[in-house]
């Protein structure tokens, strides 16, 4: 038995020793060994019986062996891995930064600094959505020992340890959209806040390294953190927000000698800061009373990054249903995963019913209706070709066969949501013809169900007559998905409404938009009078990005499925390879589409229109996705990913160029690779 | 094989005769084996006996070691594991078991009697207590960007530790960074929260106003680089201006409240800057008019504020130690002198950094002899060390050696003296060369000690002597010493910070803000309404004055240390290793926290034009009982104050709206009232 153990600790211990001598030496064991191993046992025992005195010693000669397979071998083989971990840590510690085969490239800021660049704007940095770290201040007991921890953003551990304690926490009240009683959960401020997401998973980190390259610190450069769960009035009503953002920006634009501020949000921080902009300039009460030339005395840019000025489409998915892509991907690869016991059952559920209560979602929601995306029969998008590697030939010399086969290609991108594949394809006229207004009036509550446990998701008091309504619509566009999600989910849409709205203003000097709900909307604000500012929309492309959603009814009324809907992830296959597990996918850069992030710069704004009324200049830089090549490039350094273009080498230039002084027509203008431009045209819209 | 055995310890009883059995064995073995041939037994005893002494071998090595750090690092994540799976209250059960229950932090105690945030609360941090981190250093830094260099772990002290001393010092010239290299205050409360992981600085007092609801936006740390001078912190990084729109925007947001601050050691000092600095028209001020503190502050509540200087910074400049240090070498002579920093010069290199902080220089004692005492009397003189004699000897220590007072009462005033000897006598009887005008000489050795600046290279050992042969230094002359071996530093400090006492504060040249860090050449601003507090602990010896030897070592030394073994014995038990001690929080003399706000502020006097009402909050330190209360409840010590729960309770109530006679007006323990009466000033 124990030659057995012997002979694999030679083998570790002594192969560089005794290699040539070890096949011998272990030929010369086994035949040692192999023999008496199994009456070894029995003899010594038979021994023991008949040697009483001899008991002792040959016991312990025996059963140390035995104990040694066991715990002690587990033992040896941790303490064997843990010392080689060190040793190679310890290797790894001491390796020279710039081994040849490992050298970084040169950060750009670095480079920007060699020519000279120094800092003159300072720059104000506006998390988006989700990024943005939350930290605890006031709790309920279950939360003990966790006050100033993050409870958002970080290494996530309280999700594991006290999961429902976590989402209690989280979420807000479904009547105010404020915080519930006796629980106060923070943003937490200051750059720390969006540098990191996770240990390891840079948000800001990069762009703020390179800024200080050139020369910025703490003083010059400020991170606008939020609480990004609430509705944008609210940040200002709970927590001052917008008027610390005010007084910040008002400050560093004294102390760093009368320099405008340049302005960089990312994702739903765009459309934040639109906010702001409004906010800034209104009357108080409601707004911060800065006057009219506010934004012109004290902004010089805005350099959007990945802006979702139109909404994106994923938030749908998400209300609907708590899914998106990656959630219906990951049901159809292991259909029972979701529905484990990770947080008793009802993983999205509580998820649904977490997100239910945040305001700041809905403001994510597809904005400007039909007109801007598409209704039953079109869609700006709709030639859009998915397969990329096909796009350059079939744009210059296939368009005569392409416009034959018109009809088979293009992709109903406007019904943004439509139930079974086949509702996506046919015509308008084939579709069924239920009016959604009349159907969604009638019908009675369902009865709560009592024993899906207490999640609220909103779901409960529909009926089933209502959700088989719903997807006897077969089709819906954004104008009538907006109804939908008002049927579905009555009362977040009461609260979220009266801080967001989704449709187009007819006269933007009607004084209803005034009110603090149309300013984070483009299509229903103007901009600042402030013709010296810039607006930059920088986004990446060349990534399918989702844009709308095959549904179908979840299997069974059973208890855990307590979301109705589905995306339905066996959908695939439309000719042009746009359809993907239920979902259409267009360009874009994998949250936000082209259409929505481009748009207003490449037309809503463009030139001295109604919505810009005072001609600010907008860009439109695009920057094409390059997966990184290797593993040591890590995230990209030129990919065009929603979050990881922050550390897009281009992109990281032209902010740095800007913040040092240089205008928009001086780093080259438009940049543009989709077709935004031809989109943007087909769009009909009274600029 | 054996070794292995025994650490196994599955049978203790079995391990310790098992080397000798084993020699026995194989011996035995062979008799077992002649035995159990007997019994047809044989092939077995054989072949296991060769084999168990092969293994004895191969087993020995790499495989107990592997071995026994597999146990080691299993039994660490158990344990690891164990911890995280603990509930977080349970350290508290275990200490109510033990100690019987714990009293309510004071945060919940208040919240239970309704008190409700209303003032925003500004912390203003002390010396050394706030986080500093790199935003551009040497290459020898790379991968430290936006990490803390002071304050955290320290880890890149003990990992690169020339390199770290060459990024924390500052430009020997201007006092501000030296090119190519940024080092900048951590923002937000997270910059003193805890100075280094477990060791809490304002966390308590954070998590304690937290539970009466205060959160991020009524809370602000004015986290400012503390090396630099005051003004230095404006023209470098704005950071008075920073301090300025907080408190506007903060009183903007919460309605008009005004806010409290709460400045501890240094920063009390600091604030007083800012009160002068804001006021003060630009240029040079912030130009907030001069009803500016009326408006925006309701109370400031010093905590441990060195308002008249630290005499614990002149031997920080002098010589570069303190009694700990100067402990740490009576004790172990040759640890300050090992290879720390690759060399041998471990309290050189600590002189060369913190003389070139700017800020260091702001807490040598002010007010010259009228505050700390001449060279036969001082404010304190008739201390008794040992507290518990204090009523005794007050009372009657002193008849029986009328003759000897002299020698009984300890001269504080004495602020720096070389020899024992000297400390004793009265003024007439020392001779005291000037040194003045002596010549400095050249020190030959200059070349030799590397490159450590420290100005005392430019000393020869004519200049040593001179300094020597003065004897005896008070508060005015350590200003001229300091001025002699350190001509430089005091230059660069000397245009930022004054020492004196104002004759005439209506004079213009006060407006210089040069001056407004010195409460005794300023008029506090013209604020009736708001309420001045001094809170800090008492009853623990506090460094006073100090006994100096020339050190004994070659020529690359500081030529000056602490003369250890300077010990007042029975008679004087406030003479302890060079270091004379009176009353204080271990840091500030209760002269210099106290004195203002009991005499020079009282009522409206020429430095308090307005009659802002100023208490005095004192704490008697009670060390913590048991190991498990961490750093106390009711320390008083310099820091661990910021965990009292009686000055929490009073820095909670204040916030929350209450005035200075609502929580109890003043509260003295120590001899402070007695020796501000004995000081000398024009109010």
């Amino acid at each position: 038995m124990g030659s057995i153990l012997r002979f694999r600790k030679l083998c570790f211990l002594e192969p560089v020793k005794s290699s040539s001598r070890d096949e011998k030496t272990n030929s010369e064991e086994k035949k040692i060994s192999e023999s008496p191993k199994i009456d070894d046992q029995k003899t010594c025992q038979s021994a023991t019986t008949l040697l009483l005195e001899e008991k002792a010693k040959q016991k312990k000669q025996k059963k140390s062996p035995r104990e040694w397979r066991c715990i002690d071998s587990c033992c040896w083989t941790i303490g064997y891995l843990c010392t080689t971990w060190w040793l190679l840590l310890f290797l790894y510690q001491c390796l020279p930064a710039n081994l040849p085969g490992l050298r970084a490239p040169e950060p750009p800021g670095a480079r920007l600094r060699r020519e000279g660049l120094t800092p003159l704007h300072p720059v104000i940095l506006v998390p988006g959505i989700v990024t943005g770290g939350l930290e605890l201040w006031e709790g309920r007991p279950c939360s003990d020992g966790l006050f100033r921890r993050r409870l958002w953003g970080g290494s996530f551990t309280e999700i594991f340890k006290r999961p429902m304690c976590w989402l209690e926490h989280l979420s807000l009240d479904n009547e105010t959209g404020l915080d519930p009683p006796g629980i106060r959960v923070r943003a937490v401020p200051g750059l720390v806040a969006a540098d990191y997401f996770a240990p390891g998973y840079f948000v800001w980190a990069i762009l703020i390294e390179n800024l200080a390259r050139i020369g910025y610190e703490g003083k010059n450069m400020y991170m606008a953190a939020y609480d990004w769960r609430l509705s944008f009035q609210n940040t200002e009503t709970r927590d001052q927000s917008l008027s610390r953002l005010k007084s910040k920006i008002e400050l560093m634009y004294v102390t760093n000698g009368y320099k405008k501020v340049v302005v960089v949000p990312h994702s739903m921080g765009v459309i934040y800061f639109l906010h702001f902009m409004k906010w800034v300039e209104s009357p108080p009460p409601m707004g911060g009373g800065g006057g009219p030339d506010w934004c012109s005395k004290h902004i010089k840019a805005i350099m959007n990054i990945g802006p979702a000025f139109l909404g994106v489409p994923k938030t749908v998915g998400n209300i609907l249903s708590a899914e998106s892509k990656d959630v219906a991907f990951i049901r159809a690869m292991a259909p029972g995963l979701l529905d484990s016991e990770i947080l008793g059952l009802q993983t999205l559920e509580h998820v649904m019913r977490v997100s239910r209560t945040w305001d700041s979602i809905i403001s994510l929601l597809p904005k400007g209706g039909e007109t801007i995306w598409g209704n039953l029969d079109w869609s700006p998008e709709e030639d859009h070709v998915c397969a990329s590697t096909k796009k350059k030939h079939l744009k210059g010399n296939n368009t005569d066969s392409r416009r034959v086969f018109q009809e088979l290609e293009s992709t109903n991108y406007g019904r943004i949501v439509s139930f079974g594949k086949k509702a996506s394809e046919l015509h308008s006229s084939e579709l069924s013809t239920l009016n959604s207004q009349v159907s969604l009036s009638n019908g009675n509550s369902r009865v709560p169900n009592a024993s899906c446990g207490k999640v609220w998701t909103e779901y409960d008091e529909v009926s089933w007559e209502r959700i088989s309504k719903i997807v006897e619509n077969k089709a819906y566009t954004v104008e009538t998905l907006l109804d939908l999600i008002r049927l579905i989910a009555p009362k977040m849409m009461k609260r979220a409404e009266a801080h967001f709205s989704h449709g187009i203003a007819d006269n933007l000097d009607d004084p209803k938009y005034d009110h603090y709900k149309y300013w984070s909307n483009p299509l229903e604000t103007k901009l600042p009078n402030a013709p010296d500012m810039e607006i930059y929309c920088h986004y990446g492309v060349g990534i399918p990005t989702e844009r709308s959603y095959v549904y179908k009814l979840s299997p069974s009324g059973r208890c855990r499925s307590n979301i109705p809907l589905q995306i339905d992830s066996s959908a695939g296959g439309s000719q042009n390879g746009c359809l993907k597990g239920g979902v259409y996918f267009v360009d874009g850069d994998e949250t936000v589409p082209v259409l929505s992030a481009g748009f207003m710069c490449a037309k809503g704004w463009r030139g001295k229109n109604r919505f810009n009324p005072s001609g600010i200049h907008t860009y439109v830089r695009e920057y094409k996705h390059k997966a990184p090549a290797n593993l040591l490039e890590g995230r990209g350094l030129e990919s065009g990913g929603h979050v990881d273009i922050l550390g897009n080498v281009a992109l990281i230039e032209d902010v740095l160029r800007v913040a040092a002084g240089a205008s928009g027509v001086e780093i080259g203008g438009d940049r543009i690779y989709s077709d935004i431009m031809k989109m943007s045209e087909k769009i009909n819209i009274r600029v | 094989m054996t070794a292995l055995r025994r650490r196994k310890g599955k049978k203790p009883q079995n391990s310790e005769p098992q080397s000798e059995e084993n020699k026995e064995k194989k011996s035995n073995d062979t008799e077992e084996c002649s035995n159990s041939e007997n019994l047809n037994l044989n092939p077995s005893c054989s072949s296991s006996s060769s084999s168990s002494s092969r293994r004895r071998r191969t087993w020995s090595c790499v495989d107990s070691c592997c071995w026994f750090i597999g146990c080691i690092c299993s039994l660490w994540w158990f344990l690891l594991f164990l911890y995280n799976a603990m509930p977080a209250s349970f350290p508290q059960y275990v200490t109510e078991a033990i100690t019987g229950p714990l009293p309510d932090p004071p945060g919940v105690k208040l919240a239970k009697e309704g008190l409700q945030a209303k003032h925003p609360v500004v912390f203003v941090p002390g010396i050394v207590t706030g986080g500093l981190e790199l935003w551009e250093g040497h290459s020898c830094a790379e991968g430290l960007f936006r990490k803390r260099l002071w304050g955290g772990t320290f880890g890149e002290l003990y990992k690169r530790p020339l390199c770290w001393v060459e990024h924390m010092s500052l430009d020997n010239e201007t006092g501000l960074d030296p090119p190519g290299i940024k080092i900048r205050p951590v923002s937000g409360l997270v910059a003193a929260d805890y100075f280094a992981p477990g060791y809490f600085v304002w966390a308590v007092l954070i998590a304690n106003l937290a539970r009466i609801g205060y959160e991020d936006k009524n809370m602000y740390m004015a986290a400012y680089d503390w090396r630099i001078s005051f003004q230095n912190t404006e023209v470098r990084d704005q950071t008075l201006s920073r301090i300025k729109s907080n408190i506007e925007l903060m009183v903007a947001t919460s309605g008009g409240k005004k806010v409290v601050v709460v400045p501890h050691s240094m920063g009390v000092l600091y604030f007083l800057h800012f009160m002068k600095w804001v006021e003060a028209p630009a240029p040079m001020g912030g130009g907030g008019g001069p009803n500016w503190c009326a408006e925006h502050i309701k109370a400031v509540m010093n905590i441990g504020g060195p308002f008249l200087g630290v005499p614990k910074a002149v031997s920080g400049l002098f010589s570069a130690e303190a009694k700990d240090i100067a402990i740490a070498r009576a004790v172990a002579p040759g640890v300050l002198d090992m290879d720390v920093f690759g060399f041998f010069q471990t309290l050189q290199h600590v002189m060369r950094m913190t003389r070139s902080w700017d800020s260091t220089m702001s807490m040598i004692p002010k007010g010259g002899d009228t505050i700390w005492g001449g060279l036969d009397w001082s404010p304190e003189e008739g201390h008794a060390c040992s507290s518990k004699k204090k009523n005794i000897v007050q009372t009657s220590g002193h008849n029986k050696t009328g003759d000897l007072a002299n020698s009984v009462r300890i001269k504080y005033g004495r602020l720096l003296s070389f020899g024992k000897d000297v400390t004793d006598l009265h003024s007439s009887e020392i001779e005291m060369v000037d040194f003045r005008g002596a010549i400095k000489g050249n020190n030959l050795a200059n070349t030799t000690c590397r490159d450590v600046w420290t100005e005392y290279h430019d000393m020869g050992i004519g200049g040593v002597k001179a300094v020597a042969d003065y004897k005896v230094y008070t508060a005015n002359s350590v200003l001229d010493l300091l001025h002699f071996v350190a001509p430089k530093m005091m230059k660069r400090g000397g245009e930022h910070f004054s020492y004196g006492i104002a004759d005439d504060l209506d004079d213009k040249k006060y407006d210089h803000y040069k001056y407004w860090s010195n409460p005794l050449e300023t008029k506090l601003p013209n604020a009736p309404e708001m309420e001045i507090f001094s809170m800090y602990g008492v009853g623990i010896p506090t460094e006073r004055a100090y006994v100096y030897k020339l050190s004994s070592a070659a020529e690359c030394y500081i030529p000056f240390q602490i003369d250890t073994s300077a010990e007042g014995g029975e008679e004087g038990p406030c003479l302890k290793g060079g270091v004379y001690s009176v009353d204080g929080d271990e840091t500030v003399p209760v002269l210099s926290a106290g004195y203002m706000c009991a005499k020079g502020w009282r009522g409206k006097t020429r430095f308090n034009p307005s009659g802002i009402r100023t208490f005095i909050k004192e704490y008697r330190h009670a060390p913590p009982a048991t190991l498990l209360e961490g750093r106390g409840t009711q320390s008083g010590a310099h820091v661990d104050i910021m965990g009292n729960f009686a000055l929490i309770e009073d820095i909670i109530r204040v916030a929350a709206g209450a005035t200075g006679e609502e929580i109890g007006g003043d509260q003295v323990y120590s001899d402070i009232l007695k020796w501000s009466d004995r000081i000398k000033l024009k109010l």
